[in-house]
């Protein structure tokens, strides 16, 4: 059974590369490569695969995960220039796919010996963009 | 698994009516959607890609190609046409939600490995949202 919890976090973000130019940084990035940044209002959806609990009738305590997205996520990120205030954004190119692995590596240790495991992290950038990361494995 | 989805939006009128059927028959079988003037929606096509992630660009697909791709071989020949009429694969195929997926999908097909390297990102499902009540899915093959 699947469940999938909701949150959000408004950040900005460059994308572009160091050791390339501002044209072609615009050329793969588009809007996204303006040096000065810009924001998005992302929205999380964090999905957790599992069989209820026979007592609790619970995949996961829903608290529990709120509480965990919170503390990996949210309070790192929210109101926060990715690039110069997140690691490894300092080093990485916090496109929507990067910022969505680094997600999932920042969730994926607090199920590690529960009976939830992470199946999915959906990160929507804007309501017309999104990724999804099920993990480096499959 | 990484997987980037795109949403685009065009507005479309289509009739749903064919000649294989009499009068009576497709209106008992598309009902208000045969309606001999036609009708319209404001169409919301997602587009899905997979493949893999760019240690560099971080990218998984160079989003601005593809709304290239889709501008110019979807959007801008549905966009505020009456489909039956303006749309050259609806002269001869009804234009049901499944067969527009099934022409969206054979036109950015078509043309995706003149846009994508052959190890880049591949198409993987195309949805069509033809109302808020309505969502259809395509794998893509
Ligand atoms: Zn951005």
């Amino acid at each position: 059974m699947l469940i999938t919890r909701k949150a959000e976090f408004s950040a900005s973000h460059v994308c572009a590369q160091s050791s390339l130019t501002l044209e072609q940084n615009r050329a793969l990035y588009g809007l996204a490569a303006n040096p000065n940044g810009h924001g998005h209002n992302y929205v999380l959806e964090v999905t957790l695969e599992g069989d209820p609990d026979p007592a609790t009738g619970m995949v996961f305590d829903l608290k529990q995960l709120k509480e965990i997205i919170h503390k990996a996520v949210i309070e790192p990120m929210d109101h926060r220039f990715l690039n110069y205030e997140v690691p490894p954004f300092d080093k990485v190119v916090p496109t929507a796919e990067n910022v969505a692995a680094e997600i999932w590596n920042r969730l994926e240790p607090s199920f590690e010996g529960s009976p939830a495991r992470l199946q999915n992290v959906r990160l929507y950038e804007t309501d017309d963009l999104y990724v999804d990361y099920a993990g480096a494995r499959k | 698994m990484i997987r980037v989805t795109r949403r685009y939006r065009f507005a479309a009128s289509h009739r749903l009516h064919s000649e294989r059927f009499s009068e009576g028959e497709n209106r008992a079988l598309y009902g208000k959607c045969n309606n001999p003037h036609g009708h319209g929606h404001d169409y919301v096509l997602e587009v899905s890609v997979s493949g893999p992630l760019d240690p560099v660009s971080g990218q998984v697909i160079n989003v601005s190609a593809l709304d290239n791709l889709v501008a110019s071989r979807v959007v801008h020949d549905f966009d505020h046409k009456y489909m039956n009429a303006d749309v050259r694969e609806f002269q001869e195929v009804v234009p049901t939600s499944e067969n527009i997926l099934r022409v969206i999908e054979e036109r950015l097909a078509a043309h995706w490995h003149s846009v994508f390297s052959g190890d880049g990102p591949r198409l993987e499902a195309i949805r069509l949202r033809e109302t808020k009540r309505n969502l259809f899915e395509l794998r893509a093959s």
